[in-house]
C-alpha cells in the first residue's frame, strides 16, 4: 500500500504533465526561473536518493525481521554502532554540502541590483487590495493589471506595498518576492521568450486574495517602444458626450486614464481594452470584453469579494451609461 | 505524626474532575479538551477541502474560508496538537521517571484550564460572529485594526495569550519535575527517550512562549490602545511581527515534534523488542535539534526582502537540522533492524511515521535552498511539507502513542482491529490528500486561496485532496468508535500491557493507584523495568520502606483564576474596563487565597493504598 | 517534622531548601525567570528596533530627565541590596530583623513606583503617549512592563510579611521569602539594562 499511493500520485502527476507553460514553475520560461528550477532538480535527486535508502531499509527492516507466531525469544540487546553512527553523520553532511554551495552562489547571483544599469528596464511595482500597479519611472506611465515588458532585458523591480502586505509572483519567469509597508524590495527577473505569463499574489491579503491576479506580458523591444509612445499619447475618451461626462465624473474621481489624474488610487485604464483580462481573472478570450466590463463595473464585488471599488447602482450609473462605458472602454485598445 | 489527621475534603464525580490536581487525570482532560477542538479544527480542514474540490466554487465565501483556514491552524496547531501532547507528558512522565506526581500538581490544574478558557475564547468567536481571519500567523497589516476593524483578531490575540499562559506553566512544571522529581537511580542518562524529549520540549516551551506573549502583547496594544508597534504609518515596522512571530514559531514546530519522536523512540524499542539504538546519540541529536531550532526562524521569511547575507546563512543553517534528524530516523531503522516485531495499531503508526516523516523531512531541506524557496514559498508546496511533518510526524505518533499508553491510562485495551483500521484509512487518505498538494505549488497554486481559476491543471488534484481528507476523517470516526467499544469493556488491562515494556510506567498496575507508586522504585540502569525482568524479578526493587504517602489537595482554584482571566479577556476586547479589571481581581485573588492559605496535603495511610487498585 | 515544630528554635540553615516542595519551589522560579528572561530580551529588541521612529513626539534626549531617573535606579539597588540582608537573616532565623528589611525593601519599591508615575505623567503632559509614535510605544511597554513587575513585587512581598507575622518563620514560608528575594533581584537587573538601554542610549542619541 505504501508503494501504491505515491505511484498512483506519480500517474496524476504524468496526467497533469508539469503544468501549464505561463504558470507552472515546472516549466521556466526565463533565465531566473531556471535557475531555480535548476537548484530545484539537485535538490530533488539528493533527496529521492535519501529517500529510497530510507524506504528500502524500511521495507527490508519489515519483511526480514517479523515476528513469528510462537517466536517468544529475545533479541539481541544492541547499544548502537559508532562506525555506523559516523556514516550517517558524515554521508549526510556531505549531501549538504553538494547542496549549500549552489544556493549561497544563487542567493547571491539572484540578489544583483540592477537599478543603476542603463540597459535595464526599471518598473514600480505596488500592491493594492486586490490589484497590481506598474510604474515606469523612465517613461513617466503608469499601468494597471498587465505588466508590459520587452524581452532579453533584465527588468528591475522596486516592490513596496500601498495597503496590506502581498507577495508578487510570476511562476514560470522567476520566484516571488513580497511587497511590504514601509520598505521597498528589489528583485529583477528576465523575460527571454515573448508571451503572456500569469502573475499571482502569493501572500494573504484579505478575502480575495485568491483573486489577485495579473498578467505579464512579453513583447519585442520595438513593440514594446510603441507600447510605450501609446501609452503617452494623449487619452481618448468616448465620442458621446453623456458618456464622456458620466466617465470622467463617476469614473475618474477614482482611476486615471492617460495623463490625468495620476497618482489615483484606482488602476489606470489606459488601452484597457487591449488588455488579456478585465479584473486579472475575467478572460476576454472566453467571454466578449464587453460583458465582461459590465459584469466588473455592475458589481465588482460580487466578482472579488472585498474589492474596494463601488458598484453600479452606488454610483447611480444608468445602465444607458454603464452600457456605453463598457462600450467605450472596450474599444479604448493600443496599437502596439 | 499530627499532621495526619488532618483531614481533607475530597469531591466525587463531575467535582472530583473540576478539582484534581492529579497529573493522570489532567492527562485526561487534556486528552478529552484536545481531543474536542482536534474535531473542530478537523471539521474546518474538511470544510476548506470541500470548498476547494472544483475550480469556482462557492460552498463557503471568501470571509468565512479566510476565518476557517485562520481557526484551522490555529486551533490545531495551539489547541489540539500541543494539549495531546500535554495529555501524553501528563499521563506518562511521572509514571516513566518514577515520581508521584509532578513538581507542581496545582500549576499543573492551573495550565490545563488556562489553555481550555483560552482556547473556549478563540472559539467563541464563531459565536460572536467576529472570527480571526488573518491567517494563523497573523501578519500585520492585515491583523492591524486599520485593515482588521472587527473583534476576530481580539479573539486571536486574546484567547492565544490566556492559553499560551497555561503552556508556558505546563513547560516549567514539566521541567522541574525532570530535574528534580526522578527515582533514586533515575540519572539524566538512564531516562527513557520520551523523557528526554519533553524535557527539551519543555526547556524550549519556556525560552520560546514568552516571545510570543511579547508579540500578542504589541498586536493587542495596537489593536485597543492605538500603540504603533506594527503601524508603518507611525513608524512602526511590520516585519517587526514577521521576526517576533517566526522566533517564537519555529521553536514551537520542534515543541511539536520533539515529543513525537520521543513517542516513536519508546513504541519502535517495545514492539522490536530490542533496545534503543544509539540511545546517547539520539540524546545528542534531540538537544542540537533544540538548539539549531532558535537559529532558524528567518527561513520563514525568505521572499521578506532580508538580503542574501541574511538568507544564505539561514539557509545553510536550516539545511544542517537534516543531520542530527538524519541520526534519528536510522536510529529508529536500527532499533527494528535484528528485532522481533510485532504489528499492532500502535506499531503500525510508528513504522508508519519513519517514511512519512522522511518524506516530510526531506521536502524542508528542499524549502532550506532559499532562491529555490522563492517559488516554493507560500505556495501548496509549503502546504504538503508541513502537513507531512506535522500530520505524518506529530498526528501519526500522537495516535501511537494513544494505542500505546491507552491501557496505562485508562485500564483497558483498545481494539487492535479497529485499530488496524484506524491506521490504513488514515495512513492512505493521509497520503493521497497531501501528496499531491506539492505538485500543487510547484505547478503554481498559491495557499490560502479560497478558490482558483479553472484551466490551471489543479483540478484533478485538489479533487483527490478532498477525497483523501474524506478518508482522515473516516479514520478519525474509527478511532472514536474504538474509544467507545472499548470503553465498554472490561477494566482488565495487565500492569505490563503489552508484555514488552521496558520502561517503569509497566511496572505499575494499568491504571496506576492515585499515590503511582506504593514505594519509589530503585533504577538499576536504562530502561529499568526491561532489565528487572531480564533478571528474573517481578517487581522494581524498592527504594524506601512502605509508608503512607502524602498527597496534594484538590481545589477549585485553578478553575476560577482560569475562569477570571476569561472574563477579563472579553473586558480587554469590548472596551469594558469594569469586566477586565473584575476579571483580573478574580485570579489574584485567588492567588492571595493559594499563598494565605497552606495546602498541607492529606495522607494515604499503608492499610488504604490497595483499595480501588486493579492487580 | 510538622512544620510547626521546626518553628521553635529548629529551623534548618537554608530552611528554603529543607524540603523537596521548597527545592522545587526554587527551582521551577529560576525557570520562570528564564521565561521572563526572554520575555524582557524579546521587549528590548522591539525597542532598540524602533526607538527612533519618533515621528512628532519629543526626542528621547530632550524628553528624559536623568537626575530623577539616576535616583529611582539607586533607590532600586538599595531596595535589592535590603532584600539580601532579609535573607540573610532568615539564614540567621531571625524573624524580626528580617521582617524589617523586607519593609524596607517594599517601602523603597513603593518610592520607585512614585517617582515612575511621576515621570511618565511628565511625559503624557509634554506630549509623548502610548500612540505618539513607535518610540513612546515601546518605551511604555518596556519600561512599563517592568513597573507593573515592581507593583506586584510589592504587593507579593507586604503579603509574605503579613504572613510572617500570622504563621512565622516555618519550612513553608522559608521558600516564599527567598524565591521573592530572587525576584525582586530579577526585576532590579532587568533596571539596570532599561536605565543603560533605554535612558543613558537615548541621552547619547
Amino acid at each position: 500500500m505504501k508503494r501504491l499511493v505515491p505511484l498512483l500520485a506519480g500517474m496524476v502527476l504524468l496526467l497533469s504533465a508539469c503544468g501549464r507553460d505561463d504558470l507552472s514553475t515546472l516549466k521556466p520560461q526565463g533565465p531566473v526561473a531556471q535557475e531555480q528550477f535548476n537548484l530545484m532538480k539537485l535538490s530533488i535527486s539528493i533527496m529521492a536518493l535519501v529517500v529510497v535508502v530510507v524506504f528500502a531499509i524500511c521495507i527490508y527492516v519489515l519483511l526480514r525481521f517479523r515476528r513469528r507466531k510462537g517466536d517468544n525469544s529475545i533479541p539481541k540487546q544492541v547499544e548502537g554502532n559508532h562506525k555506523l553512527e559516523i556514516i550517517w553523520t558524515v554521508i549526510p553532511l556531505i549531501l549538504l554540502l553538494i547542496l549549500g554551495v549552489p544556493t549561497i552562489n544563487t542567493v547571491f547571483g539572484l540578489s544583483k541590483d540592477y537599478s543603476n544599469d542603463k540597459d535595464a528596464l526599471k518598473v514600480k511595482v505596488t500592491s493594492h487590495q486586490y490589484w497590481w500597479e506598474f510604474e515606469y519611472p523612465d517613461y513617466g506611465i503608469t499601468t494597471a493589471q498587465e505588466l508590459v515588458v520587452p524581452t532579453g532585458k533584465k527588468v528591475e523591480f522596486e516592490l513596496a506595498s500601498a495597503d496590506v502586505k502581498h507577495s508578487f509572483w510570476i511562476p514560470s519567469i522567476g520566484g516571488k518576492m513580497d511587497t511590504n509597508t514601509g520598505v521597498t524590495n528589489k528583485m529583477y527577473l528576465e523575460f527571454s521568450k515573448e508571451g503572456i505569463f500569469r502573475g499571482k499574489c502569493a501572500e494573504l491579503c484579505g478575502p480575495s486574495h485568491s483573486l489577485m491576479d495579473f498578467k505579464a506580458k512579453a513583447v519585442d523591444q520595438a513593440s514594446f517602444d510603441r507600447w510605450v509612445s501609446a501609452m503617452k499619447a494623449p487619452a481618448q475618451y468616448a465620442e458621446d458626450s453623456k458618456i464622456k461626462e458620466a466617465f470622467q465624473s463617476k469614473c475618474l474621481s477614482c482611476h486615471a486614464i492617460g495623463e490625468t489624474n495620476s497618482g489615483a488610487s484606482a488602476p489606470n485604464l489606459t488601452g484597457i481594452g487591449s488588455r488579456e483580462t478585465i479584473g486579472g481573472i475575467l478572460y476576454n478570450d472566453e467571454t466578449p470584453i464587453e460583458d465582461n466590463l459590465k459584469e466588473w463595473i455592475t458589481d465588482p464585488n460580487s466578482v472579488k469579494p472585498g474589492a474596494t471599488m463601488p458598484s453600479a447602482k452606488d454610483i447611480g450609473l444608468t445602465d444607458e451609461e454603464l452600457d456605453g462605458i463598457a462600450k467605450y472602454l472596450a474599444n479604448y485598445k493600443l496599437d502596439y | 505524626m499530627a499532621a495526619h489527621a488532618h483531614k481533607v475534603k475530597r469531591y466525587h464525580g463531575l467535582l472530583d474532575w473540576l478539582t484534581t490536581v492529579d497529573h493522570k487525570k489532567i492527562g485526561i482532560l487534556y486528552l478529552l479538551a484536545g481531543g474536542l477542538f482536534f474535531l473542530v479544527g478537523g471539521l474546518e480542514a474538511i470544510l476548506i477541502r470541500i470548498q476547494l474540490i472544483k475550480p469556482m466554487n462557492n460552498f463557503v465565501g471568501a470571509d468565512t474560508f479566510n476565518e476557517l483556514i485562520t481557526m484551522h491552524g490555529t486551533t490545531m496547531i495551539f489547541l489540539a496538537a500541543m494539549p495531546l501532547l500535554f495529555a501524553l507528558m501528563n499521563a506518562v512522565i511521572p509514571l516513566q521517571i518514577g515520581a508521584r506526581d509532578v513538581a507542581f500538581p496545582f500549576l499543573n490544574a492551573l495550565g490545563f484550564w488556562t489553555f481550555f478558557f483560552g482556547g473556549l475564547l478563540l472559539n467563541i468567536s464563531w459565536f460572536a460572529g467576529n472570527v480571526p481571519d488573518a491567517g494563523w500567523t497573523s501578519y500585520v497589516p492585515l491583523a492591524s485594526p486599520t485593515y482588521n476593524s472587527g473583534h476576530g483578531v481580539d479573539y486571536y490575540v486574546l484567547g492565544l495569550q490566556i492559553a499560551g499562559i497555561g503552556t508556558l506553566l505546563g513547560g516549567v512544571n514539566f521541567m522541574a519535575t525532570i530535574i528534580n522529581m526522578r527515582a533514586p537511580g533515575m540519572s539524566f542518562m538512564r531516562m527513557p527517550m520520551f523523557a528526554w524529549t519533553i524535557f527539551i520540549t519543555s526547556a524550549l516551551i519556556v525560552f520560546a512562549f514568552p516571545v510570543l506573549t511579547v508579540g500578542l502583547v504589541a498586536l493587542m496594544f495596537d489593536r485597543l490602545f492605538q500603540a504603533n508597534f506594527f503601524e508603518t504609518a507611525s513608524g512602526g515596522s511590520a516585519v517587526l511581527w514577521e521576526h517576533v512571530f517566526w522566533v517564537f514559531g519555529h521553536p514551537e514546530v520542534y515543541i511539536l515534534i520533539l515529543p513525537a519522536f520521543g513517542v516513536i523512540s519508546e513504541v519502535v524499542s517495545t514492539f522490536a523488542r530490542k533496545r534503543l539504538f544509539g540511545y546517547s546519540s539520539m540524546v545528542f541529536a534531540t538537544v542540537l535539534i533544540a538548539f539549531l531550532g532558535f537559529m532558524v526562524w528567518a527561513h520563514h521569511m525568505f521572499t521578506t526582502g532580508l538580503g542574501p547575507v541574511a538568507n544564505a546563512l539561514f539557509s545553510i543553517a536550516t539545511m544542517l537540522i537534516a543531520v542530527p534528524t538524519g541520526v534519528k530516523v536510522f536510529n529508529w531503522l536500527f532499533t527494528l533492524w535484528g528485532g522481533s516485531i510485532r504489528f499492532t495499531a500502535a506499531s503500525m503508526f510508528a513504522i508508519g511515521f519513519i517514511p512519512t516523516f522522511v518524506m516530510g523531512g526531506v521536502t524542508g531541506v528542499m524549502l532550506a535552498v532559499a532562491p529555490a524557496d522563492y517559488q516554493y514559498h507560500d505556495t501548496y508546496f509549503v502546504v504538503g511539507h508541513f502537513h507531512y511533518v506535522i500530520v505524518g510526524g506529530l498526528v501519526f505518533s500522537i495516535f501511537a502513542g494513544l494505542h500505546y499508553w491507552w491501557p496505562k491510562m485508562f485500564g483497558r485495551m483498545l481494539n487492535e482491529w479497529i485499530g488496524k483500521l484506524t491506521f490504513w484509512t488514515f495512513f492512505i487518505g493521509f497520503h493521497l490528500t497531501f501528496f499531491v498538494q506539492h505538485f500543487l505549488g510547484l505547478l503554481g497554486m498559491p495557499r490560502r486561496v479560497w478558490t482558483y481559476l479553472p484551466n490551471q491543471g489543479f483540478d484533478t488534484m485538489n479533487l483527490i485532496s478532498t477525497i483523501g481528507a474524506f478518508l482522515m476523517g473516516v479514520a478519525t470516526i474509527a478511532f472514536l468508535v474504538n474509544v467507545v467499544v472499548t470503553s465498554a469493556k472490561p477494566r482488565n488491562a495487565k500492569a505490563d500491557a503489552w508484555e514488552d515494556g521496558r520502561s517503569l510506567e509497566w511496572s505499575i498496575p494499568s491504571p496506576p493507584p492515585e499515590y503511582n507508586f506504593k514505594q519509589l522504585p530503585l533504577v538499576r540502569g536504562f530502561d529499568a523495568w526491561w532489565k528487572e525482568k531480564m533478571e528474573g524479578h517481578t517487581e522494581m526493587t524498592p527504594a524506601e520502606p512502605p509508608g503512607p504517602i502524602h498527597m496534594p489537595s484538590p481545589s477549585f482554584l485553578p478553575l476560577i483564576m482560569s475562569i477570571g482571566l476569561f472574563i477579563a479577556g472579553f473586558g480587554f476586547m469590548y472596551d469594558k474596563l469594569y469586566l477586565a479589571i473584575g476579571g483580573i481581581a478574580v485570579t489574584l485573588f485567588c492567588m492571595f487565597l493559594r499563598s494565605v492559605f497552606d495546602d498541607h496535603g492529606f495522607h494515604i495511610e499503608e492499610e488504604e493504598q490497595e483499595k480501588g487498585v486493579h492487580a | 517534622m510538622s512544620a510547626h515544630e521546626i518553628a521553635n528554635g529548629q529551623l534548618p540553615h537554608e530552611p528554603e531548601k529543607a524540603t523537596l516542595e521548597g527545592r522545587n519551589k526554587v527551582l521551577g522560579f529560576w525557570l520562570f525567570l528564564g521565561a521572563e528572561t526572554v520575555l524582557f530580551g524579546t521587549l528590548f529588541s522591539a525597542f532598540l528596533a524602533l526607538r527612533h521612529n519618533i515621528g512628532d513626539g519629543p526626542k528621547p534626549s530632550e524628553l528624559f530627565e536623568l537626575p530623577m531617573v539616576f535616583a529611582a535606579t539607586m533607590i532600586l539597588l538599595f531596595s535589592s541590596l535590603m532584600s539580601v540582608f532579609a535573607v540573610q537573616a532568615m539564614h540567621r532565623n531571625q524573624v524580626k530583623p528580617m521582617l524589617g528589611w523586607l519593609l524596607i525593601t517594599i517601602v523603597l519599591g513603593l518610592a520607585f513606583l512614585g517617582l515612575e508615575i511621576y515621570e511618565f505623567t511628565n511625559y503624557v503632559k509634554e506630549g509623548h503617549r502610548m500612540n505618539t509614535s513607535a518610540f513612546s510605544s515601546s518605551f511604555y511597554t518596556l519600561v512599563g512592563f517592568h513597573g507593573a513587575h515592581v507593583a506586584f513585587g510589592v504587593l507579593w512581598i507586604g503579603l509574605l510579611i503579613l504572613q510572617i507575622l500570622k504563621k512565622g518563620l516555618t519550612v513553608v514560608t522559608a521558600p516564599k521569602i527567598y524565591v521573592s528575594a530572587i525576584y525582586w533581584h530579577f526585576i532590579d537587573v532587568v533596571w539596570v539594562f532599561i536605565f543603560t538601554v533605554v535612558y543613558l542610549m537615548g541621552k547619547v542619541g
